[in-house]
């Protein structure tokens, strides 16, 4: 049976859900990002403690040092949901794919001379590990973090990263002919090289660590906010001046990409500091505890590819780094 | 000008995509950076050995994905834009849309949770990258439903207060506890549970007769992002038979722990479907296939195809099995007559089928169902005729395992009720039957401390000792609750078709 | 009988040339509609050719493009460019 209801009046007796009214008070009418991500983790009545955790619940507030009155206030502030996330990157997807595949047919990379054709296969290819490693950290972040703002945009950081590898995976191939021993050859740099060594033993420390909220201040604020302009911005510039402005078609996706996941770790650090000083001063015990080591390790980097105009370069990444800081409320050390 | 490029299988391209990208960590143990799987017994020898059942790119991902939300975004705004509530069958369907939405909805939430947290946590990259993908998948099936039934929500009680009810409302701890059971398990169990267990063996008994019930139900909305789930689910099965045969091939082993977990979870699975079958058999007005029909196509045929399969690894059929198909025949008459008793304490409307419905169900069902729950049905029919509509006036013990009503019968006897019952640390507890007590004595350091909401109530721990109380405290209103026709949804319903100028009360 | 593997595909037009490529590389295919679905059975062995769907479909089709209309599926599977195969080893 189908009803004809030209004729009727249909009269909705609600506009939303209660917990949304409850959130935003009553009359408003949600976007569907916020009926996406609020009010679905669990809260009470947990059935039995974890075996791989049995000191907290299941879904537990303290598994950060980090605390909130409400985990629901770290959102995201582009509104991903799944739906507009898939669109949007597959939209990018589509530039991304045109670019590859005229650098490829039309063999724009060829012409490139033999030391910048080095310098990217021993800075950009073995990068792909480092990004593996966000995304690591980035579902660490999404499976034991608390409340769905920070744990959905943590998975789509995640997906992002893997899709990053990918990107320079494929760079790699490209400047090889499909030859895989560039792979090889970039794990070999990124396992034994003295260069690489400072921030694989980051990325490994960051797999050892606990707290989720560090871990995004670690990975998502600190190790991206020096190697991402260290990469896309300063060492591209490089490439392009040398001929190589083909290279940018390739990383283009990095650029945009970088510069959208950047507000998300901003506006989740700063809503967090502004919460409380403890908060605040947990943050800034995070940021002078590792982005010296996060400098040094760019460092090591950095003298390979710019000689001697690395500690300008260096020092410009950093004091961008520490106008965010102080940007989102934190007091920045002496240096 | 250069040698030309090597062109590269899907394979082999997949393999360089993904696999490469790991590497064995020095700067710290592995076992630090992987600290949870290796606790629960399972040995692997070499994590390379893993297939990918399916080799999703990321990017390639991203596109199939999007042009599959774009499509059901479009027809969710059509569904709300052109009312689309008012081409289901009958009112009475959209208490199986409240079920879905109160019950099912929230384990689409912790999959996706679940799966983020085996997406780090799994030594092996493809397996990791497999988690990965499910987990935003799983994050998909809970927005879009979310999303679905954001329209309906507007209109029909039962929807509003999901968030409250899922954890607090009795019935709804058999769906929650289930999960969290698996949650609170090791990767291997969890994987093994959710991918294998519910998803391959028992997810299409769920998916398949409930979305298409929902299609020729009229109920678009569901449909669609029924589908639309289903096409990932596929995935997350073919991941779910991959994952268990890696473990079966990787160590001898692991054979006896994960025929123990194929025990268990076959039986916790089981006994949560038990509420599917109930919304196949009662709440879709036009009726797809019954549960016994279900049971008969998808476990008896398709189920023991793949334990067959098995057999080579040393597996065998799931403990209990020959009484899951002993029950077929009454599973969803016991479980429908207990929420016909009950549903004044949930956010559901149950009644009496129409005539109609009965036959079918006894064309279906045959003497058993003749002899015994007809006629309890008509029995209830003469009294709500005459305005004693029956309900309880407590709630009802529940199983310390899968926290249903103790109200199964015996695997032999459909008259004689099983109640099992198990001492742990001079604490009774009880079960619903020998595939609940086998998986409370195997662990019953977990199940002691498992949440029993009727014991919680009468302790005063829920708003108060009596169920006025409870449905307070469960932000349950009287009218949200107990016999659909007369109610809320039944009235507003009834209204429409005669605005419509339609002869009302057809025929179900 | 507990021997067939089987694929379901939603009902609509996209499906249509799998399905039918399905029934011609599938002697033994049992094409089962249900509303919004169609599920095929097949013992112990079901292919699908991406020729064969391009023939039906008249264009090239990518077999991985089978993932917007895939319902469910029973049976070890096996994927590559040109076919997918469902098979029990039993
Ligand atoms: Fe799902
Ligand atoms: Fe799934
Ligand atoms: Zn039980």
């Amino acid at each position: 049976m189908s009803i004809d209801i030209k004729t009727a009046t249909i009269e909705a007796k609600r506009t939303t859900f209660d917990h949304i009214v409850e959130k935003l008070g009553e009359g408003k009418t949600p976007t569907r990002y916020q009926e996406a991500v609020f009010g679905h983790q669990a809260e009470e009545v947990f059935h039995y403690r974890p075996t791989w955790d049995s000191e907290r619940e299941l879904f537990d507030a303290r598994r950060t040092a980090i605390v909130m009155n409400d985990f629901e206030d770290l959102l995201d502030p582009r509104q991903y949901y799944y739906g507009t996330y898939v669109i949007q990157r597959s939209k990018q997807r589509e530039s991304q794919e045109k670019n590859f595949s005229v650098v490829e047919k039309r063999g724009l990379l060829e012409d490139l001379d033999a030391v910048m054709k080095e310098k990217i296969s021993k800075v950009v290819v073995p990068f792909r590990h480092a990004e593996w490693g966000a995304n690591n950290n980035n579902y660490y972040i999404a499976g034991y973090g608390f409340q769905t703002p920070i744990t959905a945009a943590a998975t789509f950081q995640g997906m992002d990263r893997l899709a990053n590898a990918q990107y320079l995976t494929s760079i790699g191939l490209i400047l090889s002919s499909n030859d895989p021993a560039i792979l090889d050859q970039a794990k070999d740099e990124w396992l034994n090289t003295p260069m690489w060594q400072g921030l694989r033993k980051l990325v490994e420390d960051s797999f050892v660590t606990k707290d989720w909220f560090e871990l995004h201040v670690l990975q998502n604020y600190l190790l991206d906010g020096v190697f991402q302009p260290l990469l896309f911005k300063h060492f591209e510039n490089e490439v392009v001046k040398n001929g190589g402005a083909a290279f940018a078609m390739l990383t283009e996706f990095f650029v945009d990409w970088f510069v959208e996941s950047q507000r998300w770790a901003d506006s989740t650090i700063k809503v967090a500091v502004k919460e409380s000083d403890a908060n605040k001063a947990l943050v800034e015990s995070w940021i002078n505890k590792w982005q010296p080591t996060v400098i040094a390790a760019a460092d090591q980097l950095a003298e390979f590819v710019f000689a001697e105009r690395s500690k300008d370069i260096i020092q410009q990444i950093e004091t961008e780094l520490d106008a965010r800081s102080k940007k989102i409320g934190i007091q920045v050390q002496e240096k | 000008m250069t040698t030309k490029a090597k062109r590269l299988n899907m394979n082999q391209k997949y393999q360089l995509m993904t696999r490469g990208l790991d590497w064995e960590t020095t700067y710290q143990d592995m076992d630090d950076v992987f600290p949870y799987d290796k606790y629960e017994g399972i040995k692997i020898k070499d994590w390379d050995k893993w297939q990918d059942p399916f080799r999703l790119t990321v990017d390639a991902y991203w596109k199939y994905q999007s042009e599959k939300e774009r499509k059901l975004y479009a027809i969710l705004d059509s569904v709300a834009q052109n009312n689309s509530q008012l081409s289901i069958s009958d009112a009475r369907y959209m208490n199986a849309v409240k079920i879905w939405m109160q019950g099912v909805t929230p384990l689409e939430y912790n999959a996706f949770r679940g799966f983020c947290t085996l997406g780090r946590g799994f030594r092996g990259a493809g397996a990791r990258v497999a988690c990965q993908f499910q987990a935003i998948d799983e994050m998909r099936h809970h927005q879009t439903q979310i999303h679905a039934f954001s329209h309906y929500n507007k209109f029909f009680n039962g929807m509003n207060q999901q968030s409250r009810i899922r954890d607090r409302a009795w019935y709804l701890s058999i769906p929650k506890s289930y999960f969290e059971d698996a949650m609170t398990a090791g990767p291997f169990e969890f994987i093994t549970a959710i991918s294998f267990s519910f998803e391959y063996v028992l997810t299409n008994l769920l998916f398949m007769p409930f979305v298409s019930g929902a299609a020729y139900n009229g109920d678009l909305a569901t449909t669609t992002f029924g589908f639309s789930a289903q096409s990932d689910e596929s995935r997350h099965m073919t991941l779910g038979l991959e994952i268990i045969k890696f473990m079966l091939e990787q160590h001898e082993d692991n054979v006896p722990i994960i025929q123990g977990w194929l025990d268990k979870w076959f039986w916790r699975g089981y006994r949560l479907l038990g509420l599917v079958g109930t919304m196949m058999d009662y709440m879709l007005p036009k009726k797809v296939m019954s549960w016994r029909q279900a049971w008969e196509i998808y476990w008896e045929e398709n189920g023991v195809a793949l334990f067959n399969d098995l057999a080579r690894y040393g597996i065998k059929m799931p403990k209990h099995h020959e009484t899951a198909t002993k029950e077929k025949n009454r599973i969803t008459h016991e479980f429908w007559s207990t929420i016909y008793q009950f549903s004044h304490a949930t956010a559901l409307y149950t009644w009496i089928p129409g005539n109609e419905e009965l036959d079918w169900l006894s064309a279906e069902y045959g003497e058993l169902f003749d002899t015994v729950y007809r006629p309890r049905y008509e029995y209830w029919k003469e009294l709500d005729d005459k305005g004693e509509r029956f309900f309880q006036e407590r709630l009802p013990v529940v199983c310390n395992v899968c926290q249903i009503p103790i109200f199964h019968t015996m695997p032999d006897d459909p008259l004689k009720n099983c109640c099992l019952v198990s001492e742990y640390k001079g604490t009774k507890h009880q079960m619903c039957s020998e595939g609940c007590l086998d998986i409370f004595n195997n662990e019953p350091e977990k199940y002691c401390q498992a949440y029993i909401p009727p014991q919680q109530i009468y302790q005063g721990n829920c708003g108060g000792a009596t169920l006025d109380d409870y449905r307070k405290w469960l932000h349950i209103r009287d009218e949200d609750t107990g016999e659909y026709y007369g109610s809320e949804d039944h009235q507003m319903w009834e209204k429409w078709k005669a605005q419509a100028g339609k002869p009302t009360d057809e025929a179900a | 009988m507990a021997e067939n593997v089987f694929i379901a595909l939603q009902n609509n037009p996209d499906a249509q040339p799998i399905i039918e490529a399905i029934i011609q590389d599938n002697e033994h295919a049992i094409v089962n509609e249900s509303p919004g679905m169609v599920k095929i059975d097949c013992p112990k062995r079901l292919v699908i050719k991406r020729e064969t769907v391009e023939e039906k479909l008249g264009r090239e089709f990518e077999l991985q493009d089978i993932h917007l209309t895939l319902i469910s599926l029973s049976g070890n599977m096996d994927e590559d460019e040109d076919e997918i195969v469902l098979q029990w080893n039993f």
